[in-house]
């Protein structure tokens, strides 16, 4: 690895005026399971680190009925699995947080991080499209928010300028008979990068039996997580049965652009987004009927 | 740049301060400054589970982790298993049931599996497939290692009896 200085600020606004001083020659770290990584091979070379993990808002979790979910970017996914409330109001997040890597990645590794990163086959970034989730985005100019299907732009690259700072995410409390899920598919049991991963939220009307919201996202079938927007608006308002969701799945492959690479095919992966796509609707819509 | 930094941590209960540099990794200051060479290097992509350590008891690839970031925090180590001469109930049971032949991987799986069994002290053995998921081994196969961690969970058991 080549030289670097280390830095720890103990507050967001230290953090922000030191990455606004560093500007292109600093890099935030949460869990370092991409960046250390980045940094042996020499793929990034900034000359300071900037360590996030002293900062409260991004290492905190707070969820209330009110407010909703505030998730700080740096904290690690095991914290996301235990956390109960997570687990009741958020399991398709949870799921797809707790799918990266093995526990010692889990131990370190952060939503934030996973995001920032950019990889188009993120397991988070579909299940916070799908969540509707907004990034809290922190600079020298002051903070903006971004919605998780705008934040990645090409692959490994994301709207984060270099004095920015992603802080958390805001997810809102879901509404009553909401639920989400997510699927990936790998050719191993554990560890391996998605071939195909899909998140869906759903909102029904339990009455009616119809789909009041719905929210469908694809990784690893495009150059940036996908927002399958056609496929969601297909199932709005429309009764919970067969033909609609056959629908949404066809119009949720049609809105992927996958490759063929060493992970897959782009046939198999169309293939599979149809798969996983009528998969998680009904693991989100049976959670969605229960609560 | 690059200035050594003084680094202040608990390393198998006892007090230690190191001096590194801030590109050395946890698992570079584990065997190049301090000597402690139980921790293996394999991949150094987080991928093998050879250099897993435990921080404030939740097992972590030391090589994902800067020697910086192990300030004011608590590390465990394979060398921290043994109590003297006697062996951490994982390692005998390792030993018993042939579950090592060249060794390489065997600090992490102990390491791991120790954080399993202090977090889940009764596991099943698809628990504990899942938790040694992130640990590679190429000669034995796993199971010998899995059975091994199954027999060390019940060994505690009757110990406490």
């Amino acid at each position: 690895m080549h030289a670097i200085n280390y830095e720890a600020p103990k507050t967001l606004k230290d953090a922000v005026a030191l990455l606004a001083q560093h500007g292109e020659k600093g890099r935030p770290l949460c869990g370092g399971t991409d960046l250390i990584i980045q940094l042996r091979a020499g793929v990034r070379r900034p000359d300071y680190v900037v360590d996030v993990k002293k900062i409260p808002e991004l290492n905190q979790i707070t969820f209330d009925l009110q407010k909703g979910l505030r998730l700080g970017a740096a904290v690690p996914t095991i914290q996301i699995y235990e956390n109960a409330d997570l687990l009741r109001y958020f399991p398709g997040l949870t799921e797809a947080a707790h799918l990266i890597g093995s526990n010692q990645i889990q131990s370190r590794a952060s939503v934030g991080g996973n995001l920032c990163n950019g990889s188009p086959a993120a397991d988070t970034t579909p299940a916070l499209i799908a969540l509707g989730a907004k990034c809290r985005v922190a600079g020298p100019k002051g903070e903006r928010i971004v919605a998780a299907e705008n934040f990645c732009t090409a692959p490994g690259r994301t709207v984060l300028q270099p004095n920015e700072i992603l802080v958390e995410f805001q997810i809102p409390v879901p509404a009553p008979h909401s639920s989400d899920a997510y699927l990936r598919f790998i050719p191993r049991n554990e560890m391996d990068i998605a071939v195909v991963g899909v998140g869906a939220s759903v909102t029904l009307d339990l009455e009616e039996d119809r789909f009041t919201d719905a929210r469908i996202a694809l990784a690893a079938v495009g150059p940036t997580p996908i927002f399958a927007s056609k496929a969601s608006e297909a199932l709005e308002g429309k009764r919970i049965d067969a033909a609609t969701i056959d629908r949404a799945c066809k119009l949720a492959v049609e809105q992927s652009s996958p490759i063929d690479d060493m992970r897959g095919t782009a046939e198999f992966r169309r293939h599979l987004v149809g798969v996983l796509t009528r998969r998680t609707l009904a693991i989100a819509i049976e959670r969605a009927r229960m609560v | 740049m690059d200035k050594k930094t003084v680094v202040e941590t608990t390393i198998n209960g006892e007090q230690m301060e190191f001096l590194c540099e801030p590109r050395q990794s946890l698992l570079e200051v584990l065997r190049d400054v301090l000597g402690m060479t139980g921790s293996k290097e394999g991949c150094l992509t987080g991928d093998c589970g050879a250099c897993t350590v435990l921080v404030d008891g939740r097992a972590v690839c030391s090589c994902l982790m800067l020697g910086v970031e192990a300030e004011g925090h608590k590390i465990e180590t394979v060398e921290g298993l043994a109590q003297g001469s006697k062996l951490h109930p994982l390692q005998q049971k390792f030993l018993e049931n042939a579950s090592l032949q060249c060794g390489i991987c065997t600090p992490g799986f102990l390491m791991s599996a120790k954080a399993l069994l202090d977090d889940n002290p009764h596991p099943s053995e698809a628990e504990i497939r899942y938790a040694l998921a992130g640990n590679l081994c190429r000669c034995t196969g796993y199971d010998k290692i899995v059975h091994a961690v199954l027999e060390a969970s019940k060994a505690s058991t009757s110990k406490a009896a």
